[in-house]
């Protein structure tokens, strides 16, 4: 039934089918798909940081980049080409592989999560059934990147940049993974697909409202925890440029630092279209149950409230940058293993009982 | 007898010590937490950082309250500020008079030998300036020469667009004229 309403299948992909033999076929698609992906991994952060940049400068009552193009829309274009053309530098006492391999491993994490991402209902690389479980895998990559660039720039700031964002990710993954867990319980699958399907309906039925209670804070607590997960402020720890002048991006230079720097934004965005997916019902057009108003909503495609959405979580994302002082590291770690972990274990048993007590809103 | 009293002393003294001791400990080690402080805490604190997102999202939404100003675009109507220092200037009235003494005041109170007072005499004998040579290249801008001379009559200018391709041109003789009238 699902699969009438929103087909999987998008008007390229049945071209392509329609004109080349399935095998072919089959591979031009995925091809196609992955350019798709790569494309707008590398068009996002230049959406991403010229809107962090202008978030910023307004929340602190100034007006940002003003100059390049209008509002200053083409900054991070031009601070781009200036980044490519810039030395790459590497220390003395560096070692060479680990050195340059570890800018491409976050890049490479947040660009295979990309893939399972459902934009729309027939925009999506491909579902596993397993989605969840393979961001959870993927996402963890990236701190390898990151211990490798800490543990491989031979310098202090960069190893303790590195290991501090270890430590972090490792606890903070915990309760990423928890509250994932209580949307897979409650929606009955790991597909991402089928997880925004399981939110059809109105507002209401999005996860964030369909559970009394439980999914607000569920879903404060998975901003918390992704937002300690992108190594984004308040929770900077492994870079915090006061302390550690820049972590373990501070041997960093031209191209290399631009891959850390596109993958934070990418990850950004990955966390945005994941908390989109679990709780704000993914590409599901925003239902409030007045008729006019709703076919309205409906006639926007999908991928534009995907868009909307997630642009909405960056936003927080980008609030919470601004406004809150960093934490210290025991702090840190007290949050999550005092705080956020018993709250999660105290949210994922009670929603094992809404879900045996049939308390979900219908 | 002697022995006894100083082993009662030092019973005394280490009890006194193991009392010093446990205080101390009790006073560093945080007492646990009972479960209504800890809900408190964790209250409390989301509540104080929703102000603090109250107050960054009002900046936000008020996109009037820009503090910062677009310089090159505004720079004929750039109204600075009256404590901003930008360099030394000699008060000249409308008659073009100044009224510096020539006490050298300023150049004793200037830690960069920013300025050097080249007295003079004026026909009646009296001390009066020569030229008053002020070296933008040395100055700091601390502003102790304007709070040290006692007539007023150096005070700090507000231009501020003072680059230059040369050390020498920013080498300067403030006063117009020799002399005090």
């Amino acid at each position: 039934m699902n699969d009438i309403a929103f087909p999987t299948t998008n008007a390229i992909g049945d071209l392509v089918r329609a004109n080349f033999p399935a095998s072919s076929a089959y591979i031009i698609n995925g091809i196609l798909g992955i350019a798709a992906v790569l494309i707008t991994v590398a068009l996002i952060p230049v959406f991403l940081v010229w809107m962090e940049r202008k978030v910023a400068a307004h929340f602190q009552a100034r007006l940002g980049p003003m100059r390049v193009g209008f509002h200053g829309t083409l900054q991070s274009v031009a601070d781009g080409l200036k980044l490519l053309f810039k030395e790459v530098l590497k220390p003395a006492g560096a070692d060479s592989f680990g050195f340059f391999l570890a800018p491409i491993l976050p890049a490479t994490a947040s660009f295979l999560v990309m893939t399972i991402i459902p934009f729309d209902h027939h925009l999506q690389v491909t579902d596993l059934n397993g989605g969840v479980i393979y961001v959870i895998a993927i996402s963890g990559l990236s701190v390898f990147g990151i211990l490798l660039a800490g543990w491989s720039s031979n310098n202090k700031y960069s190893l303790l940049g590195a290991m501090r964002s270890g430590a972090q990710l490792i606890s903070y993954e915990i309760s990423l993974a928890i509250i994932m867990l209580l949307i897979v319980l409650v929606s009955g699958t790991a597909s991402l697909r089928e997880i925004v399907l399981s939110q059809q309906g109105t507002v209401l039925d999005w996860w964030i409202f369909k559970l009394p209670g439980l999914g607000l804070v569920a879903f404060i607590m998975y901003l918390i925890s992704s937002t300690a997960e992108l190594n984004r402020g308040p929770f900077d720890i492994s870079e915090a440029e006061s302390e550690l002048t820049g972590g373990f991006t501070t041997e960093y230079s031209g191209i290399s630092f631009s891959m850390f720097f596109l993958a934070e934004f990418v990850n950004m965005f990955v966390a945005g279209t994941l908390t989109t997916t679990f709780f704000l019902g993914g590409f599901l057009a925003p239902q409030i149950g007045l008729g006019t108003v709703d076919l309205l909503f409906d006639a926007v495609p999908g991928f534009v409230w995907f868009f909307l959405k997630t642009c909405f979580i960056i936003f927080l994302f980008m609030w919470f940058r601004w406004s809150f002082p960093r934490l210290r590291v025991d702090q840190l770690m007290e949050l999550e293993w005092k705080v956020l972990l018993p709250i999660n274990i105290i949210v994922l048993v009670l929603g094992a009982i809404f879900v045996a007590q049939g308390w979900i809103l219908p | 007898m002697i022995e006894e009293s100083i082993i009662k002393k030092h019973t005394v003294l280490s009890e006194h010590a193991a009392e010093l001791l446990q205080s101390r400990q009790s006073s560093t080690v945080k007492p646990g937490l009972s479960l209504s402080q800890y809900l408190y805490k964790i209250g409390s604190g989301f509540y104080s950082l929703l102000k603090g997102m109250k107050l960054t999202g009002s900046y936000f939404v008020n996109p009037g309250k820009i503090v910062t100003q677009p310089y090159p675009e505004n720079r004929e109507t750039l109204k600075m500020f009256p404590r901003f220092r930008g360099r030394v200037i000699m008060v000249h009235d409308e008659d073009g008079e100044h009224s510096c003494t020539a006490c050298g005041l300023c150049e004793k109170a200037c830690p960069n030998g920013t300025i050097s007072v080249h007295a003079t005499r004026n026909i009646a004998g009296r001390k009066v300036l020569g030229r008053y040579v002020y070296r933008l290249n040395q100055c700091t801008q601390c502003n102790l020469c304007i709070e040290v001379c006692p007539f007023d009559a150096i005070r700090m200018g507000h231009d501020f667009e003072l680059a230059a391709y040369d050390r020498d041109s920013l080498i300067f003789i403030l006063n117009n004229k020799e002399g005090r009238g």
